[in-house]
């Protein structure tokens, strides 16, 4: 049976599931091929001689051992930043404007869930919770965050960029990084009066810390592990739900149909009985939701908040969304897995590869010259269609 | 009756600013604020009428000597014996004098050509790191580990040089920022504003890993000491000769360096204001303000709409180079934390505040926001330090200020204060303070809206879907 076939509704959750499995399997090949081609190039070179010297393993070997475990890596961190970067392309389909607040948005999630968890830290709930129960808090985390997030969205949208809705574009970005300021000291001012610190320590609970042996291979330097933390999985799954949940909502449903078409032509759209603005509402209610989880996600990923943490998930979140195409929900979801995966290679490869002369911490300029190059070279993205040129 | 207070009010103001009137106001105001500033020193407020009076001096109605006359001796004589007595007041101008010279040049790149440069603190680094390099021992520890420097490394040049570098450094920011414009400007609108985002962010992670394979920077660490230029000898004593007895204590040669850095900065700053006032009057400020109002009309007018942008980033990258070199060279230590994005919206939320495009009112800009910055917000931490070591109780919460967290200081939110004048000034007074008067109309949206009245633009707040409001 075809897929075009199927009910709509039963197609727009199949769809987008397989396209994820497609981007995923897609990117990691083509970033494995691409990294054991360099490691072939670079044999025999310096970086190849210092490793064979300091490890007794070529690169070659050495690059294919730790192939599995940056893939990984990288899917777990591409999912987390497709999760924001829809944020960014929904309000951008439907704006045309970039919603500088949202990685703000995205803290604030991280510190809904994180402080409902350590409020059930301190009932004393968290430490003798079951495994299916731990899973129940996550969830409950998740959707703390997600209502924060949400909430926050919609009242920024109202207070700050609602107002300014028929001024030069140039003016609600201006108020947009306002926004995104105000918050970060907000974040912290609220969490320095409450709680005399302004970072924040995702608790241990469960087993999200456990490590789930997936398979181990044998090579020249001895057997290879490779495993995958508990909640790397949790992350991905959550993350793969919210996608294809959102998908839902926009490709199938009702209001999805009218985001759609107020994305596409509002005044047309507002004729036709569209409520226009609680359209735009709860396009900054979807986005700040998801952004939320993906807060939370993050949290349970690299376990310390601060209220600035939003920054670079942010960026890197917004280069995915242009890598794939502003306004185009799938580029989105590509754009993360590929800027994961990127960061990830990068993080693991560049220091072998250069010999030390540059670390893992170039990841966030290579994250930053890829979308300068995309904005210059390519606006439209990976899959969008040629967007207008006119500021 | 507000309407009526209002009148009188303003008819007060208009009596006292006509005739002889401005004079003896503008006089007995700086007399009054020299005063409490001299009597005391410590006193904010005190600072803030000697400021308010300096302000007053640009806008009362009196002839143009008069006005110079007034500014140069508050410049030249009043502030050099005040700072003395106090020197953080001399930090506070010097960094006025900083920051003024900075959104002069970002006013140029968003104000006049309608460039949003979010990544402007970059051609800051640019100048800074030039001196720092060149004004350092860094050229003799290429391959030293950063934090390993031998004890008796010389240092490249002679501290003489400084004065060669702030020229260079304007030069060689006026070439950074021809070759980032180069690509950047392919791209308009908020796009453009990211990618100079991504610029300025690629720029200080740049610097904060240039450590190796070659030791240019010094990397998270910071180059230091970078040196000063050397006064010439018994300047200080016979400072302290003339004005010892006005000042009350003896200037050390440290002191006195603030006091150099002052004028340094002054005379950049003065020049920066020159150069963008003939700017804006000439040709090019004219085409600049075409392309910012419709490129393609612009363009098709016959205005070289890629070549002008280029001299805009070019233009307004000089002034943070300069500016850099004599940062560099006062702090005696750079690092890639003084420019990170917080001080290019910084620089920005002064543009905003003062008014974009408009000259007196960048310059208002970023004193206000230094001054509130460095001293309100300062001074109010003070406060609460005091509060909490006291046994005061609000009293219906009955909170202890004892109980206050001690991360609680507000001198550390800065990001609240700029998010906040950004915010509210783009929803309520998107002109600035002082608008420039070309600007009105564009923010406006409405031909002929004046100025003074500070309405939102409310009528996008109803219900009713709006009109087609691309602004295409």
């Amino acid at each position: 049976m075809r897929i075009a076939q199927l009910p709509v509704s039963v197609r727009e959750i199949v769809k987008p599931i397989g396209r994820m499995v497609v981007f995923v399997v897609g990117a990691g090949a083509v970033f494995s091929a691409f990294m054991v081609l360099l490691a072939l190039v670079f044999k025999g070179s310096a970086a190849d001689r210092l490793l064979l010297e300091s490890m007794d393993v070529g690169i070659l070997p050495y690059t294919v051992s730790i192939l599995p475990q940056v893939l990984i890596d990288g899917v777990t961190l591409g999912f987390v930043y497709a999760a924001i970067a829809l944020g960014y392309t929904m309000v951008y389909g439907v704006l045309e404007f970039i919603n500088f607040a949202h990685s703000e948005i995205f803290a604030i999630g991280a510190f809904a869930g994180v402080e409902f968890l350590l409020f059930m830290e301190r009932l004393g709930i968290l430490a003798g919770a079951g495994p299916l129960f731990a899973y129940m808090l996550l969830m409950m985390a998740v959707l703390a965050g997600m209502m924060a997030s949400g909430a926050t969205a919609v009242i920024v949208e109202r207070t700050a960029y609602r107002p300014l809705r028929g001024a030069p574009r140039i003016v609600p970005l201006i108020s947009a990084i306002g926004v995104s300021f105000v918050l970060q000291d907000l974040i912290r001012l609220v969490e320095s009066l409450t709680s005399g610190q302004f970072h924040r320590i995702f608790p241990t609970f469960g087993n999200f810390d456990d490590r789930v042996s997936l398979f181990a291979f044998e090579m020249k330097m001895g057997t290879v592990y490779v495993d995958i933390q508990v909640k790397s999985i949790v992350v991905i799954v959550a993350a793969v739900l919210m996608l294809a949940g959102l998908n839902y909502i926009v490709n199938a449903t009702r209001v999805g149909k009218a985001i759609r078409a107020v994305a596409q032509d509002r005044s047309s759209a507002s004729l036709m009985g569209v409520y226009v603005n609680g359209i735009i509402s709860f396009t900054f209610l979807l986005g700040g939701a998801l952004g939320g989880a993906a807060g939370v996600l993050y949290a349970l990923k690299f376990t310390r908040i601060d209220p600035f943490i939003g920054f670079f998930p942010g960026m890197k979140a917004f280069t995915a969304a242009v890598l794939g195409g502003i306004g185009n929900l799938t580029g989105a979801l590509l754009g993360g897995i590929v800027l994961g995966m990127l960061e990830s290679f990068a993080g693991a490869y560049l220091t072998t590869f250069t010999m030390g002369a540059m670390g893992a911490e170039y990841k966030d300029i290579i994250a930053f010259a890829i979308l300068i190059l995309i904005l210059i070279f390519r606006p439209s993205g990976l899959l969008g269609e040629q967007v207008s040129q006119k500021a | 009756m507000k309407n009526s207070m209002r009148e009188s009010l303003a008819r007060l103001a208009n009596h006292l600013n006509t005739g002889r009137n401005p004079y003896v106001v503008s006089i007995s105001l700086l007399v009054v604020g020299t005063a409490l500033v001299y009597l005391s020193p410590r006193s904010i407020l005190a600072f803030l009428v000697f400021a308010g009076a300096t302000a007053m001096i640009y806008f009362l109605r009196m002839n143009k000597t008069a006005k110079l006359a007034l500014a140069v001796f508050v410049a030249v004589v009043l502030v050099p014996i005040l700072g003395a007595r106090n020197i953080f007041y001399l930090e506070v101008i010097f960094q006025i004098a900083v920051f003024a010279a900075l959104s002069l040049g970002l006013n140029i790149v968003v104000g006049f050509s309608g460039i949003l440069n979010l990544g402007y603190v970059a051609f800051y680094a640019a100048g800074a790191y030039l001196w720092g390099f060149f004004g350092s021992q860094q050229a003799f520890l290429l391959h030293e580990i950063p934090g390993t420097a031998p004890l008796d490394t010389p240092f490249l040049l002679a501290p003489e040089w400084f004065y060669v570098f702030v020229l260079l450094g304007i030069i060689v920011a006026a070439f950074v920022g021809l070759l980032l414009g180069l690509p950047v400007l392919r791209v308009r609108g908020d796009y453009l504003a990211i990618v100079t985002l991504g610029f300025g962010e690629v720029v200080r992670q740049l610097v904060n890993n240039l450590d190796k394979p070659l030791n240019l920077t010094n990397g998270p660490q910071g180059i230091t000491p970078i040196q000063k230029p050397t006064l010439p000898q018994g300047v200080v004593d016979a400072f302290n000769a003339v004005v010892g007895p006005l000042v009350g204590n003896r200037v050390t040669p440290s002191q006195f360096y603030n006091i150099v850095f002052y004028f340094i900065a002054l005379i950049v700053v003065l020049a920066a204001i020159v150069v963008t006032h003939r700017l804006d009057d000439s040709k090019i400020g004219r085409a600049w303000t075409a392309i910012r109002e419709d490129e393609l009309a612009a363009t098709a007018m016959g205005i070289p709409a890629n070549k002008l942008k280029l001299a805009a980033f070019a233009v307004g990258a000089s002034f943070a180079g300069g500016m850099g070199v004599i940062f560099a060279a006062s702090r005696t230590f750079v690092s890639p934390d003084s420019f990170n994005f917080m001080q290019s919206i910084g620089v920005l939320t002064m543009v905003i505040l003062g008014g974009i495009g408009s000259i007196p009112g960048v310059i208002i800009g970023a004193a206000v926001v230094i001054i509130l910055n460095l001293q309100v917000l300062q001074s109010f931490s003070l406060y609460l330090t005091q509060l909490r070591q006291s046994d005061a109780v609000i009293p219906i919460l009955n909170f202890a200020w004892k109980d206050l967290s001690t991360q609680l200081d507000p001198a550390k939110y800065q990001r609240l204060l700029f998010g906040l004048i950004l915010v509210l000034m783009m929803i309520y007074r998107p002109a600035g303070l002082i608008p420039a008067s070309r600007r009105i109309r564009e923010l406006k949206g409405t031909p002929d809206a004046s100025v003074s009245d500070g309405e939102t633009n409310g009528d996008a707040n109803g219900d009713a879907p709006e009109e087609a409001d691309d602004d295409r």
